[in-house]
């Protein structure tokens, strides 16, 4: 709280609180009458909202549907493929945490805390399936801080390789898919209809999968667009521009319906695949461009450096340029992640019940919720905004740990 | 495997006849025929546009040029990428502006070649960056990223990189145009060193005094033709052409200005 009279070479103390309030809210008569109208202004609003929430709210549809919110019509028999995808999730977010350190810490934290929550949730679970003994799920949720210290109490040992860890991730990736689609006959895994998925589930993967899918396909056109083959170069052009010149509802619509006119009977793919598709080409899209910018940014220097070293073009494309151009463009494709986070909720569109489709859904299925929709909607918006905002934060601190405008 | 279109060139590394270059309808190299000999250092000067870096630059086919002959180390540059590649692994670059791989350590920036194109093992190539980088006399930058160095650091470690291939010919493209004053004389100092090493130098710049010193051979060129051959002795005592002159007064005019103490040691 006191100001220290700094001697020598020291750099002048910053300034104290008051310094502070008055250099940055009162420096001037206008700037005081803005602090005081947007104080007034967050005030009211919060007031309003904080009363709203815990005195007049009626969180009974949440509550009363909180597996259809986090599954859909998942069936409950085969709930432990999600729980054992969480649990891997958690497993390996602290084994992340051990091998890169840093940010990862306080995702796996997040993620402990936020299971043994939902753990400590004072409400039914499972409401209205007496036989479904709610205590198992509770006991599963709670082990997650336990998983998570485990994984990184084997990060830390320093056995598992950074790139094995990437690949790791991936494998995961397909194993969630896997494992929640089933085999058909099978005994243990039936197979379980992509129909049936929905809520928070389905809208995770919808974004997961055109993320992780576009980011390859991204790259390629644009390496693509970026080269010197004429076909190559105008088959990627066009697509980009016609993928780009189109809306995405249209493009979702086109994958559901038209699609499957072009494909032969035994390579009909189910409505959530041909969702992902199209979200995936739409991603790709917008993806290249991206990356166009990043692959132009790159000193003709660069390029020819490589070459007088010895590498071949692809080399010098995959050691050289990408490398650089990516980092260059971290932050727009996160942020063009997140958008398409978002516009998962367009799904509703082609019959899909992810997130937003189950609040409609929940909203419908009792007439005495009907009117209940502020909490729904303010309950869906909390969850979007928690993870798109995980999203920019986990962003921002890997433009910093890779130096991002600094090398 | 690469076809030896020359197969025995003898003493001749660098065979380059009639060679021109246009960019669009401007003729950059308008017939420029040079023969180098093993272990020569030739120092290449002349006015600015004049042609020095597009020249240099054809040698490894970095431009490509359109009319004539360019014979490296009796590989012809052909538009065979296998001969191109073959030629690539015998020449080292270092350019004015550095060029370093800024995401990459100055370890790596230097391993890079051997272990991609040599294949060599990462440990082998390691050791062999280590030994480049004290030759150059920054053995404690290695685990620095190039961004972190001064401008005579980062240019020693580009001489390095190119070194690491074990090139039998170096090219230099004002290596010292870029740098402050202050940090010409070190990288000079590596260069001289190598010179004297016995490699193949072909070196584009406009310090006088390293050519005077370390060249068996000064070029002049102007306006894309080589106007002027001779030995260092006698391009600055007796110059042939009036542009050679002209060039050298400038230069020297400069150098009497800027350098003075330099270049009356050098002159005498
Ligand atoms: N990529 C290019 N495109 C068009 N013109 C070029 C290009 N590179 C060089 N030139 C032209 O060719 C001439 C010779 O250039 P350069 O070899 O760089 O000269 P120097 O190195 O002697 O200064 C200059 O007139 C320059 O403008
Ligand atoms: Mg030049």
């Amino acid at each position: 709280m006191t100001t220290i009279q700094q001697t020598g070479s020291q750099p002048p103390a910053g300034l104290n609180p008051i310094q502070w309030l008055k250099k940055n809210l009162f420096s001037t008569w206008f700037n005081t009458l803005l602090t005081f109208v947007s104080a007034l202004v967050i005030f009211f609003v919060l007031k309003g909202l904080f009363t709203w929430v815990l005195t007049a709210a009626d969180w009974t549809p949440v509550v009363k549907n909180l597996k259809l919110f986090a599954v859909g019509q998942y069936p409950i028999e085969e709930m432990w493929r999600v729980g054992t995808i969480l649990a891997i999730v958690s497993f390996l977010m602290g084994l992340s945490w051990g091998v890169w350190g840093g940010t990862v810490r306080t995702f796996a934290i997040a993620l402990a805390v936020g299971f043994t929550l939902i753990a400590l949730l004072p409400f039914d679970l499972y409401p209205g399936n007496e036989n479904q003994p709610d205590l198992i799920l509770r006991l599963g949720f709670i082990a997650h801080p336990i998983l998570v210290v485990m994984g990184y109490s084997l990060g830390r040992t320093s056995v598992v390789k950074s790139r094995f860890l990437l690949g790791l991730w991936l494998i995961s990736f397909v194993l969630t898919i896997l494992l929640l689609r089933g085999f058909e006959g099978n005994q243990i895994l039936p197979r379980v209809a992509t129909g049936l998925w929905g809520g928070l589930l389905l809208t995770f993967l919808l974004a997961l999968v055109g993320i992780v899918a576009s980011f390859p396909i991204g790259i390629l056109l644009a390496l693509g667009r970026w080269s010197s083959l004429p076909m190559v170069k105008l088959f990627c052009t066009l697509f980009i521009e016609l993928v780009r010149g189109v809306p995405l509802v249209t493009i979702l619509f086109m994958a559901s319906i038209i699609l499957p006119l072009f494909l032969p009977e035994n390579l009909r793919i189910d409505r959530v695949m041909r969702a992902m598709l199209g979200m995936t080409l739409f991603a790709a899209a917008y993806m290249a461009e991206n990356v166009r910018g990043g692959l132009q940014a790159i000193p003709k220097g660069q390029i020819e450096a490589a070459h007088a070293v010895g590498l071949t073009g692809s080399q010098t494309m995959l050691l050289i340029v990408l490398p650089q151009a990516l980092r260059i463009v971290i932050p727009a494709i996160v942020g063009q992640f997140i958008a398409l986070f978002m516009d998962t909720t367009l799904a509703i569109m082609v019959g899909l019940v992810e997130l937003l489709a189950v609040g409609k859904t929940v909203l419908n299925s009792n007439p005495a919720w009907l009117l209940k929709d502020k909490e729904v909607y303010l309950f869906i918006a909390v969850l979007f905004w928690l993870f798109t905002y995980s999203m920019s934060y986990a962003s921002h601190k890997l433009e910093v740990a890779l130096g991002v405008g600094k090398r | 495997m690469i076809e030896e279109t020359h197969p025995t060139t003898g003493d001749d590394i660098i065979i380059c006849r009639d060679v021109h270059k246009w960019f669009d309808n401007f003729e950059a190299l308008r017939g420029v025929s040079l023969t180098i000999k093993r272990g020569e250092v030739v120092v290449i000067c002349g006015p600015s546009g004049s042609g020095k870096s597009t020249f240099i630059r054809a040698i490894n086919r970095l431009e490509e040029h359109q009319q004539g002959t360019i014979i490296v180390n009796g590989i012809e540059l052909t538009h065979d990428i296998r001969n191109i590649h073959a030629v690539r692994q015998e020449i080292g670059m270092v350019f004015q502006q550095f060029n370093l791989f800024p995401h990459l350590k100055v370890i790596d920036n230097i391993t890079l070649g051997p272990i991609w194109v040599r294949k060599w093992p990462k440990a082998r190539a390691e050791e062999i960056a280590t030994q480049l980088l004290e030759r150059v006399g920054i053995p404690e930058q290695a685990h620095k990223y190039p961004g972190q160095l001064s401008g005579g650091q980062q240019q020693r470690v580009a001489i390095a990189r190119a070194l690491a291939m074990q090139p039998k010919i170096m090219l230099f493209d004002e290596p010292t145009s870029a740098l402050d004053p202050e940090m010409i004389k070190e990288v000079l100092d590596v260069m001289r060193e190598l010179a004297h090493s016995g490699i193949t130098m072909i070196v584009v710049t406009h310090e006088m005094g390293f050519a005077r010193e370390v060249a068996d051979r000064i070029i002049f060129f102007d306006q894309g033709l080589l106007v002027e051959e001779a030995g260092p002795a006698e391009f600055f005592t007796h110059p042939k052409s009036d542009r050679t002159r002209l060039f050298l007064s400038q230069i020297l005019q400069h150098l009497e200005d800027f350098r003075c103490e330099n270049w009356r040691k050098l002159s005498r």
